[in-house]
């Protein structure tokens, strides 16, 4: 019986999922154009301005090229934007107006169903996002390590742990206006997680700061899987990521059923 | 409240005294409606100035501290400047085409559809074209607020070379109202915001990155400068940039120009649709 149950709970999450899915499938332009972002980016500031910066010292001190050194940056931003989106933006939508989670809990589904099947939405656009993006860089010569075949994987814990703290903050979401602190946090870890520079370009106290950030994390995973460079520190940032999204994914689980249980 | 009381006092009410501000929007009716704007924006305008104006200093920071120390390092002056100094004028230019997007998008289609507004005014004796002119005017102002303060900041960093840097605000400002007018008109008559994300992607992001913001446009493949000629953010961050770093000449008249074409067919547009759409 437990068993059963144990494998009813996921499936009913993946009725979530196929329900987005369908959505989406009818406006699928928002979906698709997700992508270009970081690929935009890579274009002008990988290679338009990287044609300014020139090499820069790679893991083994041999110089690699600038846009070797954002494109992963870029890959971890994509994994953690499309997670982002349908977590805070699209989740905080389904929930005050359009009343889609009232609609899921008329219907067998529970809370945790439904908050397992947005995390699990969230990190599917996140890696349909990053894997298409790994495929432009592997098309563009940007791919030279075997470790890159965990790059996608790494992606998807990326996505985890941005889906599971956007949830968790979208669940204290007021109104739009409060949207603009959302951007406000995830606009610097855009810029100041080692994506456009690195480490050594801060000044120190700061440098520990930016190491503490949660983009940093998977921006030091994917550089170091992409360009060769394994070593025991990235279990570190993996752990880090996976608690980050449990975490956020407990907060929003309590608050949501509070808020969406009659 | 305090308007309030001052209209119980004042009795009869055509007796109070008119400022200035009630002469001129007398003249010019369209001022109200930026005016409304402006009231609105006064309860709101923290969580606005925390957006509209830290975003672009977080990417001056970004780009001209952080990123311009390599550029600085391995190939020296851009253009003739410093990085910082390259930089700054771009991403001012591009944030003010950014905010004014914005604010010609999802608002206007609050106004016209999701709040109505826009019908409310032009319920008042103002017409169409004053609820169209008044928006976008409003538009102008915020953008020449926030450029001021970039200005400033960017100033104190010793990211503005030249005292005629002073002229980059109403240069920023008009870059806005280049995308504010014409967008203005054009999500006037839709009927849903689901092209909205797709035009903030597919067109605005591709002019921010490479209207020259971040490298020089001669950078560009040969076929792709002639696109960035076209794009009305890269006269815009010329003009920008000749007046951040004093090198504005003859050629800055061309930009204003071309800018002034883009706001004239906005406006020409802009009128028609909201008199479409706002007819009783």
């Amino acid at each position: 019986m437990s068993t059963a149950v144990a494998l009813l709970g996921p499936q009913r999450a993946m009725r979530v999922v196929e329900r987005n899915a369908r959505a989406y499938l009818r406006m699928w332009a928002p979906l698709v154009t997700g992508f270009f972002e970081p690929v935009f980016y890579l274009f002008s500031i990988g290679i338009g301005v990287g044609a300014l910066v020139g090499d820069l010292p790679g893991p083994d001190g041999r110089p690699i090229s600038y846009e070797l050194f954002v494109a992963p940056a870029m890959l971890a931003t994509s994994a953690m934007n499309g997670a982002v989106i349908d977590t805070t933006f699209g989740f905080f939508f389904k929930f005050k107006y359009a009343k889609t989670f009232d609609g899921m809990l008329a219907s067998p589904l529970g809370v945790p169903d439904v908050v397992r099947g947005e995390v699990a939405w969230a990190l599917l656009r996140g890696l349909l996002y990053s894997g298409v993006f790994l495929l432009t860089m592997a098309a563009i010569g940007l791919v030279q390590s075997g470790w890159a075949v965990l790059a996608l994987p790494a992606a998807g814990l990326i996505g985890f742990a941005f889906a599971g703290a956007g949830m968790g903050c979208a669940s204290f979401m007021r109104s739009y206006v409060d949207f603009s602190y959302i951007q406000l946090a995830i606009v610097p870890l855009f810029l100041f997680s080692a994506t456009f520079f690195p480490l050594s370009q801060y000044p120190a106290a700061l440098g520990w700061a930016v190491r503490l950030s949660p983009l940093y994390q998977g921006v030091a995973l994917e550089r170091a899987l992409i360009l060769g460079d394994p070593s025991p520190v990235l279990l570190v940032h993996a752990i880090y990521l996976a608690v980050m999204g449990w975490f956020g994914l407990r907060v929003a689980g309590r608050r949501l059923g509070a808020l969406l249980q009659p | 409240m305090s308007d309030r009381v001052a209209v119980a006092d004042a009795s009869p009410p055509t007796a109070a005294p008119r400022s200035a501000f009630d002469t001129l929007a007398a003249a010019v009716p369209m001022l109200r409606v930026a005016e409304r704007e402006a009231r609105v924006w006064r309860r709101f305008w923290r969580s606005s100035a925390l957006t509209l104006v830290l975003m672009p200093l977080m990417f001056l920071g970004a780009m001209g501290l952080g990123l311009g120390g390599l550029v600085d390092e391995n190939t020296g002056p851009v253009e003739g400047v410093d990085y910082l100094a390259f930089v700054a004028p771009g991403i001012l230019a591009a944030s003010a085409m950014q905010g004014a997007a914005g604010q010609s998008l999802w608002p206007v289609m609050g106004g016209m559809k999701w709040l109505r507004t826009f019908h409310g005014a032009a319920a008042t004796p103002l017409r169409p074209g004053d609820v169209f002119g008044g928006w976008v005017l409003w538009i102008g102002a915020r953008e020449a607020m926030n450029a001021t303060i970039f200005v400033a900041v960017a100033a104190a960093l010793g990211a503005v070379p030249s005292p005629w840097g002073v002229l980059a605000v109403p240069a920023a400002s008009l870059t806005g109202l280049a995308f504010a007018a014409p967008m203005s008109a054009y999500s006037a008559v839709q009927d849903s915001d689901l092209g909205f994300p797709v035009i903030m992607r597919v067109a605005i992001l591709p002019l921010f990155l490479f209207s020259g913001t971040f490298f020089p446009v001669d950078q560009l493949p040969d076929w792709l400068q002639p696109v960035a000629w076209i794009s009305p953010l890269w006269h815009g961050v010329e003009l920008c940039r000749g007046a951040t770093t004093g090198t504005l000449g003859l050629a800055a008249a061309g930009h204003v120009a071309y800018l002034a074409a883009f706001i004239a067919v906005g406006c020409w547009f802009g009128v028609r649709n909201f008199a479409s759409r706002l007819a009783p």
